[in-house]
């Protein structure tokens, strides 16, 4: 459904390479090293995304980077992204101030199956950074919370410092129609929740079957969908999202591909079995 | 286009031939102007440093009248033909795609304000309207297999659109290849099929020294008629038939592509691969020379002051460490999984994203590799190499 809306706005004949000023509303440090910018088209027009989307984010003479986009998809108009500072372009993202100018395109690629996902239980899997992009779907699943079934979020990072949108985990955590577990690789005593891999929650969550929604390093992914195998899912009710080099968006530069895959236009959501074998190469 | 005398029986030699008709040798700097006087850039080959390029061209005197090459794995020099034939050599280093996928092309310039505002402007330049004089068959499918990438996805490339649908194509059947040719096995060539305004067929048997000139398009047909051509005789659609035909006979390659994609498919552990990284540098003139490959990256430049950015997109090669780089580190690390990426896109993950291979047996790849690596033997070696495990299944 989105997915159709999102198409007849890409065959505009606007050269899909020119990148779109945004101008900054607000910059909010999350942890340490990752800020979510909340951004409006300078132009005023709309902007309208799926959950799981990206967009190609353009820092002045910097730049340009994908970013998951990881705000309410409700919101219309507003553009929230959550960056993580690792390099010369994300480092400029995370210090931009309002007022501030922003390039952006897209939003590029598929979104998560929260569509095909009404009707059943539903698990969202995270790791880190990969949070942010699974955040919009769990804004769309909460917002219409009465057609799915048990909804499930795992949750692991580093450290309890590294907990990203640690108050709002915490307020979903409060409601009675979702369950949140969260897990450290390591932690001091004051730590009370578990310790380990966010694998180790997947037998612990209330969702034992349905659609299961993954976002995280691919090491991390790699062991999850072997664990939710192990537990029952089937393959093709697993969904991930892949990281690549990306230099276009929109298929013209190659530096996405994974084997027959262009990442960013056949993803960055994948169903698991479209990937499967792509994922036991090495280099590939 | 396949020349054949369709309508025709064989002994009506002397009758006129169904469409085509006769270009002059001395007629073809007036197809050259009535292209010009049309407001085309002319492009096509002509010699610069030790090859024959294409380029920017003015006239007939810029063509390499007389010259060929000698081509084989890592090696190329010119050479003088003993005749003056116009078309008389094969591919060099040079493809079409310079002109419709520049080297270099400015995407936007941004400006910024004392505030730290910026507007972009995408340069919407005005895109040159070009005349290619003198596309093989090959060179005609590779930008074919290209449109599939810039005008076929969801997304429209605008520049090239723009630059492509300007383009007038004048076409020549292949009448010499090289050793380092493997059209037919590809299936490309020598003889075109579609996709041209005007295709020649340069006819040289003794004395006589003509084209066999044929349009496809309209805007072809009009410029035909314009040059009042005398219509060609059978016997002269036959003298073009075996010229084609004697390119046949020269393509120097082969490779089997039956099972061709899932065998490489099946291969990605394949040990030659190991063997191949040995050989290989990781230099990228492969995927430079080659007239499919599409792949580039995105150069930023501030000024000084930092009040205007440019954003210039840039030829890329798979083959470089920094193509897969993602924080931490690049998912290609080696020359293994650098040649297995190009060699398997060309030949296999590109059926299954564009329904073509990516590659259309031009040669140019083997001539250009300083290690005279070889694509048809590198997948010959794979399939030995697989059949040797199974017992020559
Ligand atoms: C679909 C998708 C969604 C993403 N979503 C987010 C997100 O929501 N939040 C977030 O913080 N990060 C996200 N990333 C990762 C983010 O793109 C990289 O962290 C970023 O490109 C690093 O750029 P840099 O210049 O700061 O770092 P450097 O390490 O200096 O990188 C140099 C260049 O390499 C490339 N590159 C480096 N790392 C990556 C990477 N991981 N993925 C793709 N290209 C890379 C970029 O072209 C970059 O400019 C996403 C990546 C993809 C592919
Ligand atoms: S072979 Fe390499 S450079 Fe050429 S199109 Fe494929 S990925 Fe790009
Ligand atoms: S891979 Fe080599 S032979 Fe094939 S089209 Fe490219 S340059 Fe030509
Ligand atoms: S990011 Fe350029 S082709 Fe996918």
């Amino acid at each position: 459904m989105e997915s159709q809306l999102l198409e007849s706005e890409q065959t505009s004949l606007a050269d899909p390479m020119a990148t779109r000023p945004f101008r900054v509303a607000k910059n909010q440090r999350e942890i340490d090293g990752t800020h979510t910018i909340e951004l409006r088209p300078a132009d005023g027009d709309g902007f309208r995304f799926a959950p799981g989307q990206f967009t190609m984010m353009y820092a002045f003479g910097i730049g340009e980077v994908p970013i998951s986009i990881s705000g309410d998809p409700a919101r219309a108009g507003t553009l929230e992204q959550t960056i993580r500072s690792v390099g010369a372009v994300s480092a400029a993202l995370c210090k931009v101030r309002r007022d501030d100018t922003v390039g952006i395109r897209g939003p590029f690629g598929t979104p998560w199956p929260v569509v095909p996902a009404v009707g059943n239980d539903v698990m969202l899997i995270a790791g880190g950074i990969g949070l942010a992009p699974l955040r919009p779907a769990i804004y769309h699943l909460l917002r219409n919370r009465a057609r799915y079934g048990k909804i499930s979020i795992l949750y692991g990072t580093r450290q309890p410092a590294d907990i990203l949108f640690r108050s709002e985990l915490e307020s979903w955590r409060g409601r009675f129609d979702l369950e949140v577990l969260v897990t450290v690789d390591s932690a001091g005593r004051d730590w009370r929740a578990p310790v380990g891999p966010v694998t180790t929650l997947i037998p612990r969550a209330a969702v034992r079957e349905g659609i299961a929604m993954v976002c995280g390093p691919e090491i991390m992914m790699r062991f999850t969908v072997q664990t939710l195998l192990d537990r029952g899912f089937d393959a093709d009710q697993i969904f991930l999202s892949m990281e690549r080099n990306m230099k276009c968006g929109i298929g013209f530069c190659g530096h996405c591909q994974m084997g027959p895959a262009f990442v960013c236009k056949d993803g960055p959501v994948f169903a698991y079995p479209d990937i499967e074998k792509l994922m036991r190469v090495r280099g590939i | 286009m396949k020349v054949r005398p369709r309508d025709f029986p064989r002994e009506d030699s002397a009758r006129a031939s169904s469409a085509a008709s006769i270009l002059a040798r001395d007629a073809l700097p007036a197809l050259l102007a009535a292209l010009r006087t049309r407001g085309y850039q002319l492009v096509g080959p002509t010699l610069r440093d030790g090859a024959i390029a294409i380029d920017r061209i003015d006239g007939e005197s810029d063509l390499p009248i007389g010259w060929t090459e000698e081509q084989d794995g890592g090696r190329y020099r010119l050479r003088r033909r003993e005749d003056v034939a116009v078309f008389g050599y094969t591919v060099g280093p040079w493809s079409w795609k310079t002109f419709l996928v520049p080297p270099e092309t400015k995407l936007v310039t941004a400006k910024r304000d004392a505030g730290g505002a910026f507007t972009v402007d995408a340069g919407l330049a005005e895109e040159p309207k070009y005349a290619f004089i003198g596309v093989r068959s090959c060179e005609l499918r590779a930008i074919q297999v290209q449109d599939r990438v810039f005008l076929e996805g969801p997304y429209v490339d605008r520049g090239y659109r723009l630059r492509r649908e300007a383009a007038f194509i004048v076409a020549v059947n292949c009448t010499q290849a090289a050793p380092t040719c493997f059209c037919v096995s590809m299936r490309t060539g020598p003889h075109h099929e579609t996709g041209y305004d005007l295709v020649l067929t340069e006819i040289m048997e003794g004395q006589r020294h003509e084209f066999l000139v044929d349009a496809g398009t309209e805007r072809g047909r009009e410029l035909i008629d314009e040059l009042a051509l005398r219509p060609a005789m059978i016997a002269d659609v036959e003298g073009a038939e075996a010229a084609i035909d004697r390119a046949v006979a020269q393509n120097g390659r082969k490779v089997v592509t039956d099972g061709m994609r899932e065998l490489l498919y099946r291969s990605y552990e394949d040990p030659r691969w190991d063997d191949v990284a040995k050989r290989c540098m990781s230099c990228g003139n492969c995927t430079m020379v080659c007239p499919t490959c599409f792949c580039t990256t995105v150069e930023d430049a501030a000024d000084l002051a930092g009040k205007e950015a440019t954003r210039t997109r840039k030829w890329d090669s798979c083959h470089t460490l920094e193509f897969s780089y993602i924080h931490g580190g690049s998912l290609r690390p080696n020359a293994r999984s650098r040649y297995r990426q190009w060699m398997t896109h060309k030949l296999a993950t590109w059926i299954d994203q564009f329904g073509v291979a990516g590659c259309v047996g031009c040669g140019r790849c083997i001539t250009w590799c300083p290690a005279g690596i070889d694509i048809t033997e590198e997948l010959a070696a794979i399939r030995r190499s697989e059949e040797a495990r199974h017992g020559g299944h």
